[in-house]
């Protein structure tokens, strides 16, 4: 009787075992580090993007695409702040949810403030500043991010940044005339605070072919999330 | 049992209107014409011999200082509603059927006037002098007949109608204002030969006979010849006033007392929507300024307003007009809230508990407040999400959408489009064209020919006046021909990779003999 109970409670949404709870100290995390493709998950010291944290990403705005995709899919909203030349269509292939995607392409002399008011109310921002952003403002607004729980993804240059990104690669699939650009083999490099300075660096195919990163998100993820 | 209906008519009304609008007198001869034929002309022109259906040319031969107007539907109703509007004010409960005829229940009137002549009399008084419009009215039993006692300002006693329908033609059947389309005139011409030359032979008809042989719009026809209703007049509700209006004194000119008059604004604003039971999702903040300035901007939202809502959208826009460049040269006098789009109240139900972090909606709405703020900051259309839909190019398929209006795709995305490029696709998309040009190993401009070949292959691009870059590889031509209805589009995409350190990946397009950079995959 004591285990059809015990079997019937922890069936119930929202109820685990105290084994569950207590099994890894990565599952802790959970909730405090939004998730990431699979392939990126070994660049960051945190296996996904921690909530707080400043994640600078240089050289390529597909890869700044991939550290959104999978937390869109998870649910959560992200904006892009001055890009106003952002490939949506690539966000899409990458697997990002265009939908949870919001888009303040000309913030203009308002940067800061825009910066500021979507960090208070979305989990990911990325940012890319046209150059009038004093470095006492960005640490302002990393300390909001900090505080907030938003991970800011600065394009860039920023000061204070807790993990940077290096991306270069090269292209295959095209030929003298014949094929098409299929993927692009990247090496990314990260160099960082704490715990990634160390520093990191690995290889990846982004974007895969058909224009999904590899790793791909699994089938149950896509349908979960698409209506 | 048919109603008692009053009909208020105008005759020529599309004529009058478009005098009015004109500001011309109504006595000049005047025509309205649609598809070079005359639909409605002024008694002036019409004693000059000019009839409905006459060419344009024809008319203007009979009466040569004939002043011609176009047909415009939406003209006759605009001006047509300060005339109901005068007629409302004497009897409630008031249909406009079209442009030039209002129809209402004689029965309330009379009870208040005496008699249906007194009623009458008052209504063409009214109505001239009020509007100096010339009208007749038409009483009797049923719409139908009311609306042709009226062309002879007449009163049909009760119970008379089919009398009084009997010895008119059976052409009454199809009237021209009516725009009942072909078959009616077909069904008129019909009965016509048939040997039904008025009303009154064709009601004679039992309706299962004129059921079995002339169909549904037979027996409609037939239930009119009767005197039978075709319908009861649908009573208008004059619109409620939702706005709200304030007088600022003294004038409003610093933000921190505009904020102030937002949050009172706000909620009489609110109050009154609430007790019509309706929520705004579309706002309208007006003001005008002591020297006559007159502003104003539309808030458009995603769900229905708040109290709060209502005043953060109004404090932003005043603060908006205070502190711009090109402020106002003087305080604000007069503010005005009109709701532009109201829905049912029970859509702005507020979550009794607001779920924890496992609702699902809660990222969403905390992201809503975000984006609201921003565009509070940049203005509504500051802040956009995409749709995708169908298309060839990277940006053809992207439709950006200001944040609360409906996310709609701008083409069918699931058509087939030949000549779209296969994924990946650029992650940059300029916004702005980058001129570019491709020449091949002697230096000579690449171009495609009418058979989407290219004339050459790429060797070198010149990036926009810069230095010359050798091109590592390269594909296409991808061509479309699209849009050839209206404006052909010829398109041809490149892909191209340039030989330098970052090994730079583009998307070429050509367009009318010119290349750009459509797209950068970085």
């Amino acid at each position: 009787m004591p285990r059809s109970a015990t079997a019937s409670l922890a069936a119930l949404n929202g109820v685990s075992r105290l084994s569950e709870l207590t099994r890894t100290p990565a599952d802790q995390t959970v909730g405090r580090v939004l998730p990431v493709l699979d392939g990126l998950a070994d660049l960051l010291p945190w296996g996904g993007l921690r909530r707080g944290s400043t994640v600078v990403v240089r050289g390529s705005t597909t890869l700044l695409l991939a550290l959104l995709a999978a937390a869109t899919v998870n649910g959560s909203w992200a904006a892009v702040v001055g890009v106003p030349d952002l490939g949506l269509l690539a966000a899409a292939e990458l697997g990002v949810v265009v939908h949870r995607l919001a888009l303040v392409p000309q913030p203009g002399e308002q940067l800061l403030a825009v910066t500021g008011a979507l960090l208070d109310g979305f989990d990911l921002v990325a940012v890319r500043q046209a150059g009038e952003l004093r470095e006492a403002d960005a640490r302002r607004l990393s300390a909001r991010a900090r505080n907030r729980g938003a991970v800011l993804v600065p394009f860039g240059q920023w000061p204070g940044a807790d993990l940077e990104l290096d991306c270069t690669g090269r292209w295959s699939g095209l030929g003298e005339g014949h094929g098409y650009l299929r993927q692009r083999e990247v090496v990314v490099r990260s160099r960082g605070r704490g715990a990634a300075a160390r520093g990191n660096q690995v290889r990846l195919v982004l974007p895969g072919q058909d224009g999904i990163a590899l790793p791909v998100p699994t089938q149950a993820e896509l349908r979960r999330v698409l209506p | 049992m048919t109603v008692r209906t009053l009909v208020v008519w105008c005759p020529d009304w599309p004529v009058t209107a478009a005098l009015s609008t004109a500001g011309l007198d109504q006595q000049v001869p005047a025509a309205v014409f649609a598809a070079n034929r005359v639909v409605a002309c002024s008694a002036a022109a019409r004693a000059e011999g000019v009839r409905r259906g006459d060419r344009r040319r024809t008319a203007q031969g009979r009466c040569p200082e004939l002043v011609v107007f176009e047909e415009d539907l939406e003209r006759d109703a605009r001006v047509f509603e300060p005339v109901a509007a005068a007629v409302e004010r004497l009897a409630t409960g008031i249909e406009v059927v079209r442009p030039g005829l209002v129809a209402l229940p004689v029965r309330g009137p009379v009870g208040y006037f005496g008699s249906e002549q007194a009623v009458a009399e008052r209504l063409i008084d009214q109505v001239a002098g009020e509007q100096g419009v010339e009208c007749q009215v038409g009483i009797a039993d049923g719409l139908y007949a009311a609306t042709l006692a009226a062309r002879t300002g007449l009163v049909v006693p009760a119970g008379g109608s089919a009398e009084f329908l009997a010895p008119l033609g059976i052409a009454e059947l199809d009237q021209p204002a009516e725009r009942r389309g072909p078959e009616r005139a077909a069904l008129v011409d019909l009965l016509r030969r048939l040997g039904l030359r008025t009303l009154g032979a064709f009601a004679a008809l039992t309706e299962r006979d004129v059921a079995s042989r002339f169909g549904a719009d037979g027996v409609c026809a037939h239930r009119l010849a009767r005197g039978a209703e075709e319908r009861p007049p649908s009573r208008r509700r004059p619109p409620d006033d939702l706005g709200v209006t304030q007088t600022p004194d003294p004038p409003l000119d610093r933000v921190d007392a505009a904020a102030f008059a937002a949050r009172a604004l706000a909620e009489s604003l609110h109050d009154k929507l609430a007790a019509v039971g309706l929520a705004c999702t579309r706002l309208g903040v007006h003001a005008r300024t002591e020297h006559g300035e007159e502003l104003g901007r539309v808030w458009r939202c995603a769900e229905p307003l708040t109290p709060t809502g209502i005043a953060d959208r109004v404090r932003w826009q005043l603060d908006g007009w205070l502190r711009a460049e090109d402020r106002p040269t003087a305080g604000l006098v007069r503010l005005w809230l009109v709701p532009e789009e109201v829905v049912d109240a029970t859509a702005l139900q507020l979550g009794l508990w607001h779920g924890g972090a496992e609702d699902p909606g809660t990222g969403a709405e905390r992201a809503g407040r975000a984006l609201v703020r921003v565009q509070g900051l940049l203005g509504p259309e500051g802040v956009f999400t995409g749709v995708l839909g169908g298309g060839r190019g990277p940006s053809d398929r992207v439709r950006a959408v200001p944040w609360g209006e409906q996310r709609l795709p701008s083409a069918d995305p699931d058509a087939p489009w030949p000549g779209r490029l296969p994924a990946p696709s650029p992650a940059t998309v300029p916004a702005e064209p980058v001129a570019v040009e491709v020449l091949d190993d002697s230096a000579a401009p690449v171009g495609v020919t009418g058979r989407h070949v290219l004339t050459g292959a790429p060797a070198q691009v010149v990036l926009g006046g810069g230095p010359p870059r050798a091109v590592l590889a390269w594909a296409g031509p991808w061509s479309a021909e699209e849009r050839w209805w209206e404006r052909e589009r010829r398109r041809s995409r490149l892909q191209v990779v340039l030989d330098d350190a970052e090994q730079t990946a583009l998307l070429l397009v050509r367009e009318d003999k010119r290349w750009t950079v459509e797209g950068i995959y970085d």
